[in-house]
Order: C-alpha cells, then structure tokens, then sequence
C-alpha cells in the first residue's frame, strides 16, 4: 500500500486530492476541503455506494492505511473506489458556500471555457451532470446564456462522470452569483451604426455606460447576450414559408422587456390572445384578462374574428399581425434585408416574433442585380443555380474585361 | 509546393490545388473544378480583391512562369489563397460544388454539433459577411439552426468569405431531404411540451446518416415542416429536481412563440393545397 500511495501521489508533498484535481481531464474539479470530507454528515448515503469505502477514505485523505489491509487485490480498484468516493463528495461540496465560492474563482478565470455558440459572444460556462447517479453519463457543460448544455470541447473530458457535478449546481450557481447571470429579456442596442462583434463584445458585457438592471430582483442581473442567427441566402432572409426556412428560433429568442414574459400563463399560452388552445379548455383566461397591455392587441384580434369564417377548416386561427406576411410566398423574401416582409409583418402585440441578428453590413445587393432569383427559388426547390456568387463590388464587372 | 517547380500544366495542373487541400487546417474546403477557376465569367470582379491577381490565378492552375517564382513566392501564396477561397464561396453554390460539400458533410468533416441534445449532427461551414477579412468562418448546424465556433483554433482562423453566408440555406433548400429532424436522436419519439424530456437519452448517439444517405436533390414534396418544432428537446435547468422559475418563464415564452409560428405554418398549410 505505500508503493501504492507513492504511485499515485508523485511527491510527499501533494496531497491526494490536489494531485487528483491535477489529473489531465480533471481540470472542472475544485479542491474539497478535507475538513468537509470528514464530516460524517456530508458522506451519509455514500457508503453504500462506493466500494471499499475504508481504503477509498484513506486514500483520499492521505491517511497511512492500517497494516492488515493486505486483503484487497488490487490498488487500482481502491483507486477507482477514491476516484467515485472524491466525486460524489465533490458534488455535495460544491453546493456548499465555500464550495460554491471555490467554483466562482474558477468560473472568473476562465477554466471551464467559454460557450461554442457564437451570439453568446464567448459567455463563461460551468460544468454540469444531466443525472445525478453516477455512471450514467459524462460531463456537460451549462451557457447561463443560452440556458444549454454542451459536450466539452476536448475529448479528455469524455471519461469525467457528470454526476460529479450534478444536476443542481450549475444553476444554484447562478442563483447564488446573480451579477454572474444574463437576464432573460434583451432588447437589441439602439446604436445600430455599430455591429458588435462577436469577439470584441465579449469583454465590455458588464462594462458599458449605463448599468444594466433587471427589474426582478431575483433574476439575472447581467445584460444577455441576444442576438439570434437569421439565416440568408444571398443577403435574403430565408422566409419560414419555406420547408428550410427557420423553425428553431424560438430556442434562443428572448423578449424585448421583462413584461413580455408575463403575457405567456403557467401552460405556456398567450394571455388574452384568441386562439384555438383555449377553445375545448375552461375559460379561465378570460378572467383574469391584463388590461391593455399593447393598444394593438385589440385590434388584432377583432381582425382576427373576422377572418375566422375562412381559417375555419384550417382548425388553427391565424395569429394576429401576420396577414401582410401569409400575401407574401416564395422562399426568398422579396424585399431588401433591411426591410424584408418577414420582418415589417411582425406586428403581433409583442412584436416578438422577428428574431434580432447582427445588423448585416456585408450585404447590400439592390434587387435589380438579381432579375433571376425570382424565377431560381420556387417553393423549396432551386431549378437553376448561378455560378457567380453575390458580390458588393458588383459594379467591377466593367473592369473584369480587361483581365 | 514543392512540386511547383515542374509548372507544366498538363501532368501537375491540379497541384496548387491538391496541396492546399491537402495542408493541415484547410479541411473545410473542397476540390473547385479546374473548369470553373478557367472560366473567367466566374472570376468576375476578383481582380479587384486580390492584388496580383494573374500572378495569383496562375498560380493556383500551376501555370506560373519560373523566373517570378522567388521574389514574390511569399506574398504570392499568400494572394492565392484568398483567390482561391473567394472562387470557393462561388463554387459551393452551383450544383457541382453543392454535391462536392455534401459529401464531406456525410463525412461529417466539418465537424458535428456541440449541443448535447441536437445528438452529434454534422454541421455546415458559413460566414457571416461574404466580404473577406472581416469575420472567422462559422459552423452552422441545421438542427437548432444555431451558429457554433469551430473547436479548432487552426479552423477558427479561416476567413468566412471563403464560405459565404448562402451555403448552408442553399444546401437545405436544394435538398430538403437533408433537413434533419428537429427531435434529438430518437425520431420517433413523442417529447411532451411540459419538458419530462428525458435525460436518460443523452448518451445514447444514433446516427443520422441513413436520412443522409436518402439525399436526392429536389424530393421533398412530401415534406411537411411546419410543425417540427415541436418536437425539438430542449434542456430545462433544475436545481434539486425542481425548475428554475426565471428560465422556466423565459422558457415558457419561447415556447409559446414557438407554437405561434406552428399554428401560423399549420393555417398556411391548410390553405395551400
């Protein structure tokens, strides 16, 4: 056993737990305290868990082991027996206050990494379980920006137990640190000349003039990073009429204002909005109506009456405010980008509906230059496709001659 | 490179090429057919981006004289790598090149989705401006439809122009077989809206590659989109088993969005025949 202990613990000086925290892979593990270990409270269930509980708590807490331990056949199995003991107490430990704290200094320096998804602009994210038994998965990772999990960028991190962390931390993490966590409304800059980068950004998130403030106290208390992508096809959005025009959205879409999220009720339906969900349900909506939360609202909804005759068949009533966007077909919306009727037919009482991208200078093709884009792009189907490619600098046609 | 010295066109022609493809970081581009690099129609207003650009041209088609070869190699090969990754954005929209990048999407080259619950789906290279020097390639994944930076630093640095921001959509409209479903990895599974998604699948990779394998261009009459998305898992923070009420809200709204584009797709099925 002492050739053991030297094996796995390089120098005399480290202790088992550092040594372990320094494991490739191990990076995500913050360094329990031993006192926290040897608190019999905080290991209760464990034993029944961990095999050789004896020699895994010797182990981990660098204790000379009794010399008639000779019974056990194999080190590594100890070892593997520390490895799930260390875990599992690592996931208690970091619900703690220190322990909390501890993961907060990691959090601040970067170690988990950053989120892989490019409109939260490099948001810190911390690692989490999706099930707290252990063996049954790895090691995710959790963006308080986008409020997704992710595998870890680097395979080394494929043979971590994500019940190590567990399911709860990563989120009373965010509970505890507020300021660490992105609100969930976001409204797009007013400053609009500037389009932020997704590098540059992602230092001046807390820093900029006016401090941001989120109106629940307990809720995030970090501007969100909100952009969401629209996809385009030669600077065209691509309309949702199409079967590939965009379906997901919604996953990161945030509203412009906290009230918004009120107009939705605990199962998930638009308050005071007319629409065939609440039809064969009792009517309690109608009770509890908010007043004039959007003047238009109203409006909307007696158009909506109105054309309910002819949507009838259709067994789904049309939301309100996308009648000037069901005139228009086509995959390629026909406008410029600037002013797309996807977009100018948003004009439903939360005016929620068109995601906010990046303002998009790159593109900026009058109509004109594409006389066969209409004719190339019929309802989901390409016919023709043009071997040139959209270009800004389309007048150096002329010049191209001389080449 | 090395084999540039020999400059007959007839032998060596695609080697510029080749070793471009074949060097360590340039796993995202695919072969541009020599007839489309010769057609100068294609080319039109390049010679505006690329300084030296016969020079350049010359040598990406290895018809480079000797004698220039030295003095301007370095900077050469620097012009000839944005040449040929501006006719690259060109190329992988016409139908050949579509098919070029669709095989390397089977092969998932690009990589695959780092969302845990969109199951290993292959990703598509974009960028977010299709003029050069301005943003690092991206990688767009058609089942969250999200944007996802390249893990590797030495993919992170290519220029997204070399991709443009057409490709993917264009990929998806031509093959609307392609478009993979919106449900994580088990396509016939039924998620409930209130979010009991199971967190036992997470481990669990099915391969798509069989959708993949059906791809036929034009073929998706019969598809039905409008409704996908809801049957899309989603992650749902729980703090000891419990939801978390601000996410759970902001949650809920994005759902409820989400069946307000469903009930407007579905009412704009039931009109069109």
């Amino acid at each position: 056993m002492d050739s053991a202990a030297a094996s796995s613990t390089p120098t005399s000086t480290l202790t088992w737990i550092s040594w372990f925290c320094s494991l490739p892979g191990h990076e995500y593990f913050c360094e329990v305290t031993e006192d926290f270990i040897e608190d019999d409270f905080n290991l209760t269930g464990l034993n029944a868990m961990v095999p050789f509980w004896k020699e895994a708590m010797e182990m981990v807490l660098d204790v000379e082991p009794d010399e008639d331990t000779s019974k056990i056949p194999d080190v590594s199995i100890v070892e593997s027996s520390a490895e799930m003991l260390y875990g599992l107490v690592h996931q208690r430990y970091i619900l703690t206050r220190v322990g909390l704290q501890a993961m907060a200094e990691k959090y601040e320096s970067g170690v988990f990494g950053t989120c892989p998804r490019v409109y939260c602009v490099g948001c810190n994210v911390v690692p989490c379980g999706r099930v707290d038994i252990p063996g049954n998965d790895t090691v995710k990772l959790f963006c308080p920006n986008c409020n997704d999990i992710f595998v870890p960028p680097s395979s080394r991190f494929q043979g971590v137990d994500g019940a190590f962390f567990g399911t709860t931390f990563s989120h009373l993490f965010f509970q505890t640190y507020r300021e660490l966590s992105p609100a969930p409304f976001w409204k797009a800059p007013l400053s609009g000349g500037s389009p932020l980068s997704p590098r540059s950004v992602s230092g001046s998130n807390g820093s900029r003039t006016s401090p941001f403030v989120n109106p629940n106290p307990h809720g995030g208390q970090k501007r969100a990073a909100g952009y969401v992508y629209v996809p385009r096809i030669y600077g065209f959005k691509v309309s949702e009429r199409a079967k590939s025009g965009p379906r997901m959205q919604w996953l990161r879409l945030r509203p412009e204002s906290p009230e918004e999220l009120d107009m939705v009720d605990w199962r998930g339906r638009w308050i005071n909005e007319d629409d065939e969900y609440d039809e064969d349900e009792d009517p309690d909506d109608e009770d509890r109506q908010m007043e004039d939360f959007d003047p238009d609202a109203a409006d909307d909804d007696d158009d909506d009456e109105e054309e309910e005759e002819e949507e009838e068949a259709g067994a789904a009533a049309p939301m309100s405010g996308t009648k000037a966007g069901k005139q228009v077909a086509n995959v390629v919306a026909s406008g410029p980008p600037s002013s797309s009727p996807v977009n100018s037919a948003r004009t439903s009482p939360t005016s929620s509906g068109a995601p906010r991208t990046q303002v998009d200078h790159s593109i900026s093709i009058p109509t004109s230059t594409f006389p066969s884009i209409g004719s190339t792009v019929d309802s989901g189907r390409v016919k023709m496709v043009r071997q040139w490619a959209a270009r800004t600098d389309w007048p150096a046609v002329a010049r191209t001659a001389q080449v | 490179m090395e084999e540039a010295s020999t400059g007959s066109d007839s032998d060596y022609s695609r080697c510029w090429i080749s070793w471009f493809l074949s060097s360590k970081g340039n796993e995202y581009f695919c072969e541009v057919d020599e007839d489309f690099i010769l057609d100068r129609f294609n080319l039109t207003g390049l010679n505006s981006e690329v300084a030296n650009y016969s020079q350049a041209l010359d040598l990406i088609t290895d018809s480079l004289d000797d004698d220039i070869q030295d003095e301007l190699r370095g900077s050469l090969d620097v012009q000839a790598r944005l040449l040929y990754g501006l006719i690259h954005a060109r190329w992988i929209v016409t139908a050949r090149g579509l098919t070029k990048m669709l095989d390397k999407y089977k092969r998932a080259d690009f990589g695959r989705c780092p969302r845990v619950l969109c199951a290993s789906q292959p990703l598509l290279p974009v960028g977010l401006t299709d003029i050069p020097y301005e943003k690092s390639v991206k990688l767009f994944c058609g089942r969250c439809e999200d944007l996802y930076s390249p893990k590797s630093s030495r993919h992170g640095s290519i220029d997204g122009a070399y991709f443009g921001t057409t490709f993917p959509h264009l990929l998806y409209l031509v093959y609307p077989t392609l478009i993979p479903a919106k449900d994580g990895d088990n396509p016939t599974a039924v998620v409930s809206k209130d979010g009991a998604t199971g967190d036992a699948r997470a481990r669990r990779r099915v391969k798509d590659e069989p959708e993949v394998a059906v791809a036929a261009e034009g073929g998706g009459e019969g598809i039905n989109t409008a409704s996908v998305a809801i049957k899309a898992e989603r992650y749902r923070p729980r703090i000891y088993g419990f939801q978390v009420n601000e996410i759970a809200k902001l949650q809920r709204w994005q759902e409820a969005v989400r069946d307000r584009q469903i009930a407007r797709l579905e009412a704009l099925e039931a009109k069109t025949p």
